[in-house]
């Protein structure tokens, strides 16, 4: 009896130190020097508040799925099916790297056809993410019910908009708060990835000059960064290094764009209580450029989908 | 004594998940609903800070878009102080100077990244064990009209 007790006291403390280990990796969370030191501080309160003030927690925010669909939307492009990736395609992935990468994929395009009102796609799509999403063991992500709830309100835009952001906020948090930052990095790869190759199709080089969706693919130069951070910290985790070597490849081509900016003039309007941050931003794209970045992010997300 | 630590561990593990999800609830029932009408994007940031504590958070604003930032912390934690920065560091808002508003509305005329600097204020009573809680942050956007 003591003898197993033993063995489940040890086992316990094990878990322990696990579940500590697994905290102290979270995502979102470089940790500076300071505030790993702060666990070996047994000094008195105002040494540990010094400690606490030099410590920081950093978040990458990448566009969601969502957002990068309506950036899409927002420039006038029109929908085209043909660049989603096929629901059948679900089958082929059984690594987590590949439902990670598609759970975004999926998002993306559930998004992309919630704002184009594409009904049948919208519930099909929405089964496409389920399953990945089931596939990685995120419970409650996207259940039964919320897929009635969607069928139910297919015809409100406002309604799905609101369900896709959930679902994925229930992903993304589950796998945040269950210790798995390679995985969620994964997923917003995938979802940003997508949103990048629809845009870039999309794009007529007949009418390059002026494109609003040229603009917006030159946005993302800002958030490659953002994204090769976010990764950065699941470096040494197979799926992300191969990631982010694929990734890097894109940089090399956004790095090819100058993309100046002025300072930011903030001006409060008090009338409708926002803030206008006003700058200008010079960028300088040519059509030779574009069709690069075009043709390395569909080899990309070629190998994603496939 | 040494049939204690496995209870202590238990009693540490579920803890450790427990706060995760209270965390996660708290986005939920408070944080997204300071949204109002904006259209949350679906990202979830949120962390357990103590007293005094800083995070910072790194995003891409787009032109042609509305945005909404909210962020509080749970009510067993003192205020939280958020500033929105360019890239040359220079303050672009402050809710100190707002009343600690947990809410800013925003628009961009070019896309450019910001950085947000989140910090718990302190109640700096000496003596008193810092206080933690949960600190959710959130973007809900409208395209502009």
């Amino acid at each position: 009896m003591d003898k197993t007790f033993r063995i489940i006291s040890r086992l316990l403390v094990l878990i322990v130190l696990f579940s500590a280990l697994l905290a102290s990796c979270k995502s979102g969370g470089k940790k500076t020097q300071e505030e790993k030191d702060e666990i070996t501080v047994t000094q008195d309160n105002a040494a540990i508040f010094e400690d606490i003030k030099k410590a920081e927690k950093i978040f990458q925010s990448l566009p969601s799925p969502l957002e990068s669909a309506m950036l899409i939307k927002s420039a006038g492009a029109q929908f085209e099916e043909s660049l989603l990736n096929p629901v059948d395609n679900t089958k082929n992935y059984i690594t987590n790297k590949s439902m990670a990468l598609n759970l975004g994929i999926y998002t993306c395009d559930l998004s992309f056809a919630s704002l184009y009102d594409q009904t049948q796609l919208i519930i099909n799509y929405m089964n496409a993410a389920k399953n990945m999403a089931d596939g990685l063991g995120i419970l409650d992500a996207i259940e039964q019910e919320t897929i009635d709830r969607l069928e139910e309100n297919i015809n409100n835009r406002e309604v799905i908009m609101e369900i896709v952001s959930e679902t994925f906020m229930n992903s993304n948090s589950y796998l945040e708060e269950n210790s798995q930052p390679a995985i969620a990095a994964i997923v917003l790869a995938g979802g940003w990835m997508e949103g990048l190759y629809i845009s870039t199709q999309l794009v007529d080089i007949d009418d390059f000059d002026g494109n609003k969706l040229v603009g917006r693919i030159i946005d993302q130069k800002l958030s490659i960064d953002i994204l090769l951070n976010l990764l950065e910290s699941s470096k040494g985790n197979p799926a992300v290094d191969e990631l982010m070597s694929q990734i890097s490849r894109v940089k090399v081509i956004f790095d090819k764009i100058t993309l100046q900016t002025s300072p930011i003039r903030p001006e409060y309007d008090q009338e409708t209580n926002v803030t206008v941050l006003r700058s200008e931003v010079k960028t300088d794209m040519t059509p030779p450029v574009f069709r690069e970045l075009a043709a390395i992010v569909a080899e990309i997300r070629g190998t994603f989908v496939k | 004594m040494i049939k204690i630590i496995p209870i202590l561990a238990l009693l540490f593990v579920s803890a450790t998940y427990t706060t995760n999800a209270q965390c996660k609830a708290f986005a939920k029932k408070v944080v997204l609903p300071e949204l109002g009408l904006y259209t949350h994007d679906g990202n979830y940031h949120a962390a357990v800070l103590v007293e005094g504590e800083e995070a910072e958070l790194y995003k891409t604003f787009y032109s042609d878009m509305d945005y909404r930032v909210s962020i509080a912390g749970e009510d067993k934690i003192p205020s939280i102080e958020f500033r929105v920065l360019d890239n040359n560091g220079n303050v672009l808002y402050s809710n100190k100077d707002d009343n600690y508003a947990k809410t800013w509305d925003f628009e961009m005329e070019s896309s450019q990244q910001l950085k947000l600097i989140v910090k718990v204020n302190s109640s700096n009573q000496p003596g008193d064990m810092p206080a933690s809680g949960c600190v959710a942050i959130m973007f809900g956007f409208k395209i502009r009209r």
